[in-house]
């Protein structure tokens, strides 16, 4: 009979205290694993969000991580905007004449290679500011749909559950083509055809309604766990011809106006560029270089930054959920050491009936070392025995809810998944461990069982065997 | 085979002074020999047997058992010798009362380094005719019983030497012989030297050798001095 059957049996002779404890520890350790795998499913949205295509966001001088927030989270207060002509910096002479075809050239001026266009691969204008119900509407163009990679590795970008994407101008709908995210369409019951009335400045049922402006729904996009799944995008020409979205500019409101008063949606003029604005623009650069030579020359300026999204994304998972993962893996380790203590006093409390085992034990040969690590395995057994039933309890939860969580999220979790991707992120964090934070678990288990089996084992290894065969 | 010289053990009072109980000069017991001690209630029988288990320490002396000094020996090694050498019958509650009846045998050889045998554990459970009892704890055997599973455990280890602290005080007159019977014919099938504790006159009168105690310990003072 090994010391392990020993231990085993002195558990189940408790066995109504025994079960109590390890069922406490369970309790503990399921909270661990949700609080891991929560934090997981978090940091891969993250992740999933920070692969965003393009590496660099340029935005007026102001927070970087409101820019961040603003144009890749669809978050916080709006921020300023950037002058056409900053954008066009950005793309090749050519690029910007297929853009603006249909703009008379007295509108769009001479056009000239951008200062950062050799180093730049794809450059994408967003327009914020206004809201489609609780949604924000983003001004943007096609190439946002069309040219951006998501998966490198099997070179897909955005996919569509219905329709298409949005086309610069057609026939039928001129510049008022949108798109809109997964859970727009489920919750607003928008379908392909619909009309989309932005409001300007807020979600307030009240603001300015650009009811001279609708929007017609051409496309719904695939759920992906993204802010995109939030978002409507209407073609960037067709915001610009909403009223207030004109930047006035000095001598000429009058032409604007009249020029766009025409009334039918197809024939009306694009907004010349001296009245554009941008409020961002989502940059891929060309060479691994090329991030920090565009950072270091636009920061020097006084009219733009540029960010890497992925840094401020990470700045703010640390300054924001990091911290209160580990509130709640401080609170749940402490319920964990709470059943601890629970261990320690119902094997404690065994102790003075089983001085007269020990001594038997002793009598037959055990030594004081046996009958301590007997004890021991007890408590060692008790919580990671218990601890392990919370370990597949958590990750049945997390199994049950898989679906429901994919749907709400866009993260796919199951049974099988280990924290999920808090791996993925530590990759990617210096000096991050690699691996997974429930493979702690066990060993933490192990070391608390030590610590609360201890003072009950040394009970145990101090019995005097003469004295307990003599008193019972 | 046992070979006791000038032991001295005493105990320490309540209130600090020593209490001398053992005082023995020389004992002895040859190799496969059974003998009984017999003596009035608490003039160190017990005590006596636990100095020579190595469960308690002597103040002086050797207990010598097969040339080896186990008043020389550490903590540790005296639990060696325990596990490999000693078998021990406590008078009452000898069993682990979480354990079967077979796991109580089981004990009797959990803690030396030879692998436990569960063959040996079942034939010594046969041997004292409890092969239909062996799933059973302890509280549902009868105290005869339980004395029987008591002497299969003592003897799980194959022993050079048995101690029987009064193994039969709690049963009636028919189990104690059956007992004691048991108790003799395993020791010498297997040539196990047998120092046996009794108060029971019967038990004693089977035994070719009974050492009254107060012969053995010159602080015990004779049964009749206190009646
Ligand atoms: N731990 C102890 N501390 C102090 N005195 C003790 C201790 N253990 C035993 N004694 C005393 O030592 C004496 C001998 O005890 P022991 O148990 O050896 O007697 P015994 O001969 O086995 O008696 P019995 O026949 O009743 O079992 C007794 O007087 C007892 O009170
Ligand atoms: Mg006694």
């Amino acid at each position: 009979m090994s010391l392990w059957t020993i231990a085993w049996r002195n558990i189940t002779q408790r066995g109504t205290a025994s079960a109590l404890t390890a069922f406490s520890m369970s309790l503990g350790v399921l909270l661990v694993t949700a609080v891991l795998s929560v934090h997981g499913l978090i940091a891969k949205s993250f992740m999933d969000n920070s692969t965003l295509g393009y590496d660099l966001i340029a935005g007026a001088k102001g927070g970087k991580l409101q820019l961040v927030l603003n144009t890749v989270f669809y978050l916080s207060e709006p921020v300023e905007n950037l002058p056409y002509s900053f954008y066009q910096e950005f793309l090749t002479a050519e690029q910007q004449a297929a853009e603006l075809k249909d703009m008379s050239v007295e509108n769009r001026g001479k056009l000239e290679d951008g200062y950062y266009a050799s180093d730049t691969s794809l450059a994408i204008p967003v327009c914020l500011g206004d809201y489609y119900k609780r949604f924000r509407v983003i001004g943007t163009l096609p190439k946002l749909f069309d040219d951006i990679t998501l998966d490198y590795e099997n070179n897909t970008g955005y996919d569509f559950s219905e329709g298409r994407n949005f086309e610069i101008w057609n026939e039928e709908n001129g510049y008022f083509e949108a798109v809109v995210g997964s859970i727009v369409a489920n919750e607003t019951g928008l379908k392909i055809g619909d009309k989309i009335v932005a409001t300007h400045g807020s979600s307030d049922e009240n603001a300015d309604v650009h009811d001279d402006s609708p929007f017609i729904l051409v496309g719904i996009l695939k759920s992906s766990g993204t802010p995109n799944d939030r978002a409507v995008f209407v073609n960037m020409e067709g915001f610009y011809l909403m009223a207030d979205h004109s930047k006035p500019v000095e001598g000429d409101e009058e032409a604007v106006a009249s020029e766009n008063e025409a009334g039918v949606k197809a024939k009306r003029k694009p907004l010349p560029l001296k009245n554009r604005e941008v409020t961002a623009i989502l940059i891929k650069t060309a060479s691994p270089f090329a991030p920090i030579a565009i950072t270091n020359q636009v920061n020097e300026g006084n009219v733009a930054q540029v960010v890497q999204p992925i840094m401020e994304i990470f700045a703010l998972f640390k300054v924001i959920v990091d911290p209160i993962k580990t509130v709640l893996l401080v609170l749940t380790i402490i319920i964990c050491f709470v059943s601890g203590i629970s261990i320690l006093v119902s094997i404690y409390n065994s102790m003075s009936e089983r001085k007269h085992d020990i001594a038997v034990m002793r009598a037959l040969g055990a030594s004081r070392k046996a009958v301590m690590g007997i004890v021991l395995l007890e408590s060692i057994l008790l919580s990671v025995g218990g601890g392990m039933l919370g370990w597949i309890g958590g990750h049945l939860m997390l199994g049950a809810f898989g679906p429901t969580i994919e749907a709400k999220t866009g993260v796919a979790i199951g049974f099988f998944d280990i924290a999920p991707s808090s791996k993925a992120l530590d990759a990617y964090l210096p000096f991050g461990i690699m691996i997974s934070t429930e493979f702690l678990i066990i060993p933490g288990l192990i070391l608390l069982a030590i610590i609360v089996g201890f003072l009950p084992a040394y009970t145990a290894y101090k019995t005097d065997v003469a004295n307990a065969l003599n008193n019972s | 085979m046992l070979l006791i010289e000038d032991i001295h053990k005493s105990y320490t009072q309540p209130n600090g002074a020593p209490l001398p109980i053992l005082d023995i000069p020389k004992f002895e017991v040859a190799a496969a020999e059974q003998m009984v001690i017999v003596g009035r209630s608490g003039c160190g029988k017990t005590t006596m047997l636990q100095v020579i288990a190595g469960i308690s320490t002597a103040d002086s002396g050797s207990v010598r058992i097969d040339g080896l000094d186990i008043c020389r020996l550490s903590e540790e090694g005296r639990d060696k010798f325990r596990a490999e050498k000693l078998g021990y019958v406590f008078q009452t509650f000898n069993l682990l009362s979480g354990f079967t009846a077979f796991e109580n045998v089981m004990l009797g050889m959990t803690f030396t380094r030879k692998s436990s045998d569960r063959n040996r554990a079942r034939h010594l459970l046969e041997r004292v005719g409890l092969e239909h009892r062996m799933d059973h704890k302890p509280r549902s055997l009868s105290v005869g019983e339980q004395q029987r599973v008591a002497v299969a455990r003592a003897l799980a280890n194959r022993p050079r030497l048995l101690l029987a602290d009064e193994p039969t005080a709690n049963v009636d007159p028919a189990n104690q012989q059956a007992i004691i019977d048991l108790i003799r014919e395993s020791c010498q099938e297997e040539e196990i030297s047998l120092v046996m504790v009794t108060h029971a006159v019967e038990v004693a009168d089977q035994f070719q050798r009974v050492e009254p105690l107060e012969n053995i310990n010159r602080l015990a003072k004779p049964a009749k001095d206190v009646a």
